[in-house]
């Protein structure tokens, strides 16, 4: 969600971090030497991000007072990084990816379950603000492809079924177990271990 | 010293250069974009790669440091293909619309895609289109047109000092702006558009007015300020066009001040291009004899002390002998330069000079400023205490109201008296002066203007003493003028003579009736009202403050349209040359006086400009060193006496609008209305 100012997106007038976050803010800038500080302008940020679920422009200004920085400096920083959110997001923020190992196992069909069921496009965030959808490129998990970051957790081996079912439980309330969703464990063989057969512990079985 | 070969030919070059300043040492031209002089090395836009034996692919040279026995190789197939290449994926997102671009025919992307770049285009898909900015009224963005080198970026948060604009975005998506629409707010904005190497910022009080290769290009001198930067006069038929900055390092660098640039058109606004008389109280318009000839009925008979005259900002040295060679014969003993009453002493040339020169200030290593704001008194000088703040090591302490100079300082007070507790050694900035090696004091106009003006001089001279500001090779006492006439004026001697009255006393005496004839020339920012029922002559270039209260008016021309010599803060003499002809029948100055000087019997002893300035040189040798400093000698001036807690009231209230030329000019208004007006909250008036 990079890009720079959408004047569209109602910005909210303040941001200060809540005591502890500050408290955690002086922690990390502690780490850097002084008149360095400015180097902590990326955890900073993620920790505003993770105050209001975004970063508002008043809390990169916030953070730029934090530092000693100038405005714009910060603002090169945030738009440059795409794991920022520059919009608000919804509770449950998902990430399909779209990578080819990812794509060439159903990634698209992932995107157009979640499009359906949720009845948003890419971009875009359900009404009740519970989920937003977008597309990245590769997570990094293509042993598990198809794959679908779900805030912090990736959610592996899908099939739409599958997924319908985590975005059911999500709107329930429920966190599903993240992972593996075929029944493997990590990224070992589908049918099973192939070597050290041995020493392998049986694969705990589906949350279904 | 390390050596090197560059297209086969051995050079020695100073270490810690970049391989691109040791191919223009061997005499090859390396294109590039992002790469400037004077701005920090940034290597983004690969332009400049060349080829170095041994590695493994070609060098961005702007970027790379020289060493010991580099072959370095600028015209091999290689580097002609990299720079190919690189131009072509340059000319991927860039607009092809050089023939509705401003830039055109002075573009860098332009000139060197001719040069270094395929004939044609192979790139046949959609082109990426960015959104414009707000820059303000000086600064144009078409920013599609931008190939993100980042000059400007650079330019606005190392040199100007105003740290808003950046790159947000990434790869494609990145775009140069300010995020939150913010205009520049700085003095030297303008060099935005000189060092933008394309069409995406661009003038915009000069968009679509001309094309390069129409202009008629003058070389001269400013005087918007006392700095006396080197420019470019571009000017078409009888018409200045635009302003550029040339480069001097020893005075501008190649930076201009806005004001500078842009208050051109106001060379075309509010002129005075004919002789107007004032008949029933109505300035009408009038010719030349007659004009000279009311003013010879007026003087004829009168005593010399019932007569002055005070020179205006502008004024030129020539003009300024020439009336002070009138005043002198007719008896007159009441001149006056400094028509803000500035306590310059007459006979101290280092009480009015910036001693310590402009290039000097990279030298300072303490500097004092004091009654000064030089981010609008000399936008260009602080630009290079920014220079020089930003090498680091700089202390620098200012007495006098707390403003955004663009760099930090200690606030030492906001008083006068401070200054005194400084020099009397019992400030603790004080040690900080003595304990540097090159010290400085910058005493602005705001210190020395009003009733304890000598006080101020007196004791700033004592500072200058307690704490060692003179030293062998050293002078850091530095006087900021304001105006471009002020040094001249003072080098030529247009003071009060034996028994004559200053400015302040001749606006008494004609306020009470004791002075019945005043010449102004060029003289605006005096009180005219004070000048009671005196017969007032205005010689001048624009019909303003000094114009709407004159008798007569003589139309003088401006300093586009004259050869005259200036004296900038420095005391370097420089020489401003003519870019158009005079306006209708407006004349040269020197010229006007040199015709009154016979009208009333007392012919000048010359006929020309050249005789003018032989005798000129003859009175004021110094004006004759044309772009060198004579050193001033350092002797005791000022008043001795304690200075009180009064507050400064410096000079420049809105740095737009400071002289007849920049109050005519559009560009200067809208310019006060988008930083001035929003600081002050006064509009237009301030």
């Amino acid at each position: 969600m990079s890009g720079g100012d959408n004047k569209d997106v109602l910005q909210p007038a303040n941001f200060a971090f809540t005591p502890e976050n500050r408290a955690e803010a002086d922690r990390i800038i502690a780490k850097y030497p002084t008149d360095r500080q400015a180097s902590a302008v990326l955890p900073l940020l993620y920790l505003a991000q993770r105050q209001v679920g975004w970063v508002p422009r008043a809390a990169m200004d916030h953070v730029a007072e934090i530092l000693d920085m100038a405005p714009i400096r910060v603002y090169e920083v945030a738009t440059f990084y795409t794991m920022f959110h520059l919009e608000p997001v919804g509770k449950y923020h998902l990430q399909v990816c779209r990578t080819t190992p990812c794509w060439l196992r159903g990634a698209d069909q992932m995107t157009e379950t979640c499009k359906k069921k949720l009845g948003i496009g890419l971009k875009e965030v359900t009404k009740d603000g519970l989920f937003s959808l977008i597309e990245v490129e590769c997570l990094g998990a293509c042993a598990n492809a198809p794959v679908v970051q779900i805030n912090d957790d990736f959610y592996e081996d899908l099939d739409p079924k599958r997924l319908e079912w985590i975005l059911d439980e999500l709107a329930a309330g429920r966190v599903p177990p993240f992972g593996s969703q075929s029944g493997r464990k990590g990224a070992e063989p589908a049918g099973g271990p192939t070597t050290l057969k041995e020493i392998a512990r049986p694969t705990g079985a589906p949350a279904e | 010293m390390p050596k090197m070969t560059i297209d086969g030919i051995e050079i020695e070059v100073p270490a810690g250069i970049t391989v691109l300043q040791a191919c223009e040492m061997a005499g090859k031209e390396i294109p590039r974009f992002c790469y400037h002089e004077r701005l920090s090395v940034a290597g983004n836009c690969r332009m400049c790669l060349v080829e170095q034996e041994k590695a493994p692919k070609p060098i961005a040279s702007c970027a790379m440091p020289v060493a010991e026995g580099m072959v370095i190789k600028t015209d091999s197939p290689v580097v002609k293909k990299a720079r190919q290449g690189v131009m072509e994926f340059l000319l991927i997102n860039h607009p092809l619309d050089c023939p509705i671009c401003d830039q055109g025919g002075e573009c860098d992307l332009q000139d060197q895609a001719m040069a270094y770049g395929y004939h044609s285009s192979r790139y046949r898909e959609e082109k990426r289109a960015v959104p414009d900015k707000e820059f303000g009224p000086i600064v144009k963005t078409i920013m599609t047109r931008c190939i993100q080198c980042t000059r400007c970026i650079r330019f606005a948060t190392e040199v100007a000092g105003v740290e808003i604009l950046g790159a947000t975005g990434r790869g494609e998506h990145m775009e140069v702006t300010t995020y939150v629409e913010k205009t520049i707010n700085s003095e030297l904005s303008g060099n935005l558009v000189d060092i933008c190497p394309v069409g995406a910022l661009t003038s915009k009080p000069y968009a679509f007015i001309a094309r390069p290769w129409e202009l008629r290009k003058t070389q001269s001198i400013d005087v918007m300020d006392a700095v006396g930067s080197a420019i470019r006069i571009d000017s078409r038929g009888r018409e200045v066009l635009r302003i550029l900055p040339r480069v001097n390092d020893d005075v501008n660098e190649e930076w201009l001040a806005d004001k500078s640039r842009y208050a051109v058109d106001g060379l075309r606004r509010q002129r005075l291009d004919r002789p107007y008389l004032r008949v029933d109280g109505k300035l009408t318009p009038a010719t030349w004899p007659a004009a000279l000839e009311a003013i010879a009925n007026r003087v004829t008979g009168l005593p010399g002390n019932r007569m002055a005259a005070i020179a205006g900002d502008f004024a030129d040295a020539e003009s300024m002998f020439a009336l002070k060679g009138l005043m002198t014969e007719l008896g007159s003993p009441n001149l006056d330069c400094r028509q803000d009453g500035a306590a310059l002493d007459p006979n101290a040339r280092a009480s009015w000079l910036f001693n310590s020169t402009i290039a000097g200030i990279e030298k300072g290593d303490a500097i004092l400023i004091v009654g000064s704001n030089p981010r609008w008194e000399a936008p260009v000088l602080n630009a290079r205490i920014r220079k020089r703040y930003l090498k680091g090591g700089l202390k620098i302490g200012v007495i006098g109201p707390k403003l955004d100079l663009t760099y930090p300082y200690q606030h030492l007070g906001q008083t006068a008296d401070v200054l005194g507790q400084v020099a009397s050694g019992a400030h603790a900035f004080a040690d900080v002066l003595k304990n540097a090696k090159s010290p400085m004091l910058i005493l602005g106009q705001g210190a020395l203007r009003g009733p304890e003006g000598a006080a101020m001089l007196g004791t700033a001279r004592k500072l200058a003493d307690t704490c060692n500001l003179v030293r062998e090779d050293w002078n850091g006492f530095s006087v900021l003028q304001t105006a471009a006439a002020r040094v001249g004026g003072m080098e030529i001697g247009f003071v009060p003579q034996p028994n004559g009255r200053n400015v302040a006393g001749i606006l008494e005496g004609t306020a009470k009736g004791e002075i019945d004839f005043v010449y102004l020339l060029g003289a605006d920012e005096i009180d005219m009202t004070r000048l009671g029922k005196a017969f007032v002559v205005y010689q001048g270039h624009h019909g303003d403050a000094g114009a709407h209260r004159a008798d007569v008016v003589l139309p003088g021309v401006a300093y586009t349209e004259k050869s005259g010599i200036y004296m900038n803060t420095e005391g370097r003499a420089q020489i401003a040359e003519p870019a158009i002809e005079p306006l209708g029948e407006a004349k040269e100055d020197w010229a006007i006086l040199r015709a009154l000087s016979e009208k009333l019997g007392h012919t000048l002893p010359y006929d020309t400009l050249e005789q003018l300035r032989r005798a000129l040189f003859k009175a004021a040798p110094n004006l004759q060193q044309l772009g060198a400093i004579v050193p001033a000698k350092w002797e005791t001036f000022g008043r001795t006496g304690a200075v009180t807690a009064r507050a400064f009231h410096l000079p420049i209230a809105n740095y737009y609008m400071t002289d007849p030329i920049s109050r005519a000019s559009e560009t200067m208004a809208r310019c006060t209305d988008a930083f001035v007006a929003p600081m002050t909250g006064t509009g237009t008036h301030g």
